[in-house]
C-alpha cells in the first residue's frame, strides 16, 4: 500500500510540477510581447496606475533576468502564495480574487459529482435487471452525455427560467441582496443555485448510468456469478457481489472524469453568470487579464490533484487487493 | 481479416440496429454539412433577412437578431464540426497509438516513463490547458484548435492500447516474427495492430466525439475560430446577444441539438460496432 500511494504522490507531484511550468513558459513563448499588450489592452485610465502596472509586469515577468532566473523566481512567488495583482479588478491581489469565487464552485462540483455517481450507480444496477428500464434509460442515457454541459443549461434556463420563470438565470442571490445569514438570502442562494447544479447533474447521471449498466451485465457473465447460481445463491446476493465488482471500474472513472466534470462546471457557470472560478475565467479572457487566468488554472489544477488523491484514498477502501499491497501498477 | 470473416463482420453490422441507427444519423449530418453550403449564395455571417425571423419558407431556422440566416450558419458550423473532430481525433489517436504501442511493447524503463507522461496528461484538466493556450494565441483556427485539442486528449487511449499490446506481446506469432529478426516498428505495424484494428477503430470514434464537445465548450467561451462559424460558436452568439431572453429558441436549439446529435450517434455506433465485433456481446 505504501508503493502504491509512493507512486501516486509522485504522480501528482510531477503534475503539479509540469502545470507550474506549462504556466510559466506560455506567456514567455508565445508570439507577442505580452507587457506592452496588456497594458494597452488593460485600459486603465489614471497614468499612476499604469506605471504601477508596468512595473508590477516587468517585476512579474523580469524580462532582463536571465531564464532560469526568472523561472526560479516565479516558484518563489508561487510558494509565497503570490500570484500577482489582477488587472481585471486593480489592485486586487489575485489570490483574493480567486479565493472569493471558490466556494461558488465548489458548491456546485460537489453536491452534483457526488450526487450524480451515487444516483447514477443505483439506477444504472437496477436498470440492468429491467429489459424495459433498460431499453429506456439507455437512450435517454446515451444521449445525456452527449449532450454539451452549455447546451442543456441554456435549455434549461430558457424552459424553466425564462419560460416557466420558476428560477433566476443568472447569478449567485438576488440583485437586490446583500450576503447575510438571513432566510431570504440562503432561499434566494438555494433558488439560483439549483439550474446550474441541475444541468451538471443531468450529464453526469447518463454517463454514470451507462457505465454501471455496461459493468454489471458484464459481470453478471462472469465465472463466479455462473457458479454462485449453480449452487443455487439467491439473485440476490449474486448481484449484490455483482454491484461491488462493478463498482471498482466506476471508482477509477471518477477519478478519469474529474478534469472533464471540472470542466464541465466552469461553462455551466458561464451559461448562469455564477461568481464561480468558470465566470472568474470568462472575465480574465475578455479583459486579457494573464494573472488572474494563470491563477484560476493552478487553483483548478491544485483542487484536481487533491480530489484525485481523496479518489485513491476511497479506491483503497472499496479495493482490498490494494490494502494488502498487491495490485497497483499506477 | 479472411473474406468469410468480413462477409460475416458485414452480416452482422447490417443487423445490428444501433450500428444502421447511428450511422444514417452521421451520414445525414455528413451530406448536410457538405452539400448545404452549397444552396446559398451568401455566406453564413452574411446579413441577408429581416431580424429575429422565426423558422419559415425561406429561413429554414430563422434568423438572429441581426437577420443572419441560421440554417446557413448551421450547415457551415457542421463542417467546422466535422473537420475538429476528424482533425483532433486523428492526431489523439495517433499519439496515444504511438505511446500505448511502444509503451507495451518495449516494457522496461520505457514502459516508466511513457505511463508517467500519460498519468501526468491524464491528471492534468485538458479543458483548462487549453483556455489558457488559447487565451494566449492571437489569432485562432480550427487546425490549431484540433492541433490542441489532440495532443491532450490522448492518454486513455494510450493507456487502454498500452494494455492491450501487453497481452499481445507475448503470443506465438509474435515470438516468431521477433525470432526471424524483424525489426520492432514493423512488428508493431504488420503483427500487433492487425490484430487490434477494430479496437482501434472504436478508440478513434471515441476520440473523434470528445474532440468535437471539447471544441464546442473552447468556441462557447469565446476562444473558437475567429473567422467563419462552428455550432458552439453560434451558441456562444445566441448566448452573447440575449438570444433566451427574446425567446429566440431557434438561434440556440439546433446547434446544440446538432452536437448532441452527432456526439450521440457516434457513441451508439460504437457500441454497435462492439458487438459486431465482439460475438459475446451479440443479442441474438
Amino acid at each position: 500500500m505504501r508503493r502504491y500511494f509512493g507512486r501516486k504522490l509522485l504522480i501528482y507531484g510531477l503534475t503539479f510540477f509540469v502545470a507550474v511550468t506549462i504556466n510559466w513558459m506560455i506567456p514567455r513563448f508565445m508570439p507577442g510581447d505580452p507587457v506592452s499588450s496588456m497594458l494597452s489592452r488593460a485600459n486603465v485610465a489614471q497614468p499612476a496606475a499604469v506605471e504601477a502596472m508596468r512595473a508590477h509586469y516587468t517585476a512579474m515577468f523580469g524580462f532582463d533576468l536571465p531564464l532560469w532566473q526568472q523561472y526560479l523566481n516565479f516558484w518563489g512567488a508561487l510558494l509565497k502564495g503570490d500570484l500577482g495583482i489582477s488587472i481585471w479588478l486593480f489592485p486586487t491581489p489575485v489570490t483574493d480574487v480567486i479565493v472569493r469565487a471558490v466556494p461558488y464552485t465548489l458548491g456546485l462540483l460537489i453536491p452534483s459529482i457526488l450526487l450524480s455517481w451515487f444516483a447514477g450507480n443505483r439506477f444504472g444496477a437496477f436498470a440492468a435487471r429491467r429489459k424495459w428500464l433498460d431499453n429506456s434509460v439507455l437512450p435517454i442515457g446515451y444521449v445525456l452525455t452527449a449532450t454539451p454541459y452549455m447546451w442543456l443549461a441554456i435549455l434549461l434556463a430558457w424552459a424553466l427560467g425564462i419560460v416557466a420563470g420558476i428560477f433566476p438565470v443568472a447569478g449567485a442571490y438576488g440583485f437586490d441582496l446583500q450576503a447575510s445569514w438571513s432566510w431570504t438570502f440562503l432561499g434566494s442562494l438555494a433558488q439560483h443555485w439549483f439550474l446550474p447544479f441541475a444541468s451538471l447533474f443531468l450529464v453526469a447521471f447518463g454517463g454514470w448510468a451507462i457505465g454501471m449498466r455496461n459493468m454489471i451485465t458484464y459481470e453478471l457473465e462472469a465465472d463466479y456469478v455462473n457458479y454462485l447460481r449453480a449452487l443455487g445463491a439467491p439473485m440476490r446476493l449474486v448481484r449484490r457481489y455483482a454491484f461491488r465488482n462493478a463498482i471498482l471500474p466506476q471508482v477509477t472513472g471518477l477519478a478519469l472524469q474529474l478534469g472533464v466534470l471540472v470542466a464541465g462546471a466552469l461553462v455551466t457557470e458561464i451559461v448562469f453568470s455564477y461568481p464561480g472560478l468558470g465566470h472568474l475565467i470568462l472575465q480574465a479572457i475578455q479583459n486579457q487579464d494573464f494573472f488572474l487566468l494563470q491563477g484560476a488554472f493552478l487553483f483548478i489544477v491544485i483542487g484536481v490533484l487533491i480530489a484525485n488523491f481523496v479518489i485513491d484514498i476511497a479506491y483503497v477502501l472499496v479495493d482490498p487487493r490494494t490494502r494488502t499491497g498487491m495490485g497497483g501498477t499506477a | 481479416m479472411s473474406n468469410g470473416v468480413r462477409n460475416e463482420a458485414l452480416h452482422f453490422a447490417l443487423r445490428n440496429r444501433k450500428l444502421v441507427v447511428g450511422t444514417i444519423v452521421i451520414a445525414v449530418f455528413l451530406v448536410a454539412g457538405l452539400a448545404g453550403p452549397l444552396m446559398f449564395d451568401h455566406g453564413p455571417n452574411d446579413y441577408v433577412g429581416p431580424a429575429m425571423a422565426p423558422p419559415s419558407g425561406e429561413f429554414w431556422f430563422g434568423t438572429t437578431t441581426f437577420g443572419q440566416d441560421v440554417f446557413a450558419q448551421f450547415v457551415y458550423g457542421l463542417r467546422a464540426t466535422f473537420l475538429v473532430g476528424v482533425l483532433g481525433g486523428v492526431l489523439a489517436a495517433a499519439v496515444g497509438m504511438v505511446v500505448g504501442f511502444v509503451a507495451g511493447y518495449r516494457g522496461g524503463w520505457v514502459d516508466e516513463l511513457l505511463n508517467m507522461l500519460t498519468n501526468i496528461v491524464l491528471v492534468l484538466p485538458a479543458l483548462v490547458v487549453l483556455l489558457i493556450i488559447n487565451a494566449y494565441l492571437g489569432v485562432r483556427s480550427i487546425g490549431v484548435q484540433a492541433l490542441f485539442i489532440g495532443l491532450t486528449s490522448w492518454p486513455w487511449a494510450a493507456r487502454a492500447i498500452r494494455a492491450q499490446t501487453f497481452s499481445l506481446r507475448s503470443r506465438d506469432f509474435v515470438d516468431l516474427a521477433r525470432l526471424s529478426g524483424v525489426r520492432t516498428p514493423k512488428i508493431i505495424l504488420r503483427e500487433i495492430a492487425p490484430n487490434m484494428s477494430s479496437y482501434l477503430f472504436l478508440t478513434f470514434i471515441l476520440l473523434f466525439g470528445s474532440a468535437i464537445l471539447v471544441a464546442a465548450s473552447l468556441d462557447f467561451i469565446g476562444l473558437g475560430p475567429t473567422q467563419g462559424v462552428s455550432l458552439g460558436l453560434m451558441l456562444n452568439n445566441a448566448a452573447r446577444w440575449s438570444a433566451l431572453q427574446l425567446g429566440l429558441w431557434w438561434w440556440f436549439i439546433p446547434p446544440g441539438a446538432g452536437i448532441t446529435a452527432i456526439v450521440g450517434a457516434l457513441y451508439v455506433m460504437n457500441v454497435g460496432l462492439d458487438e459486431v465485433f465482439n460475438p459475446k456481446l451479440r443479442e441474438m
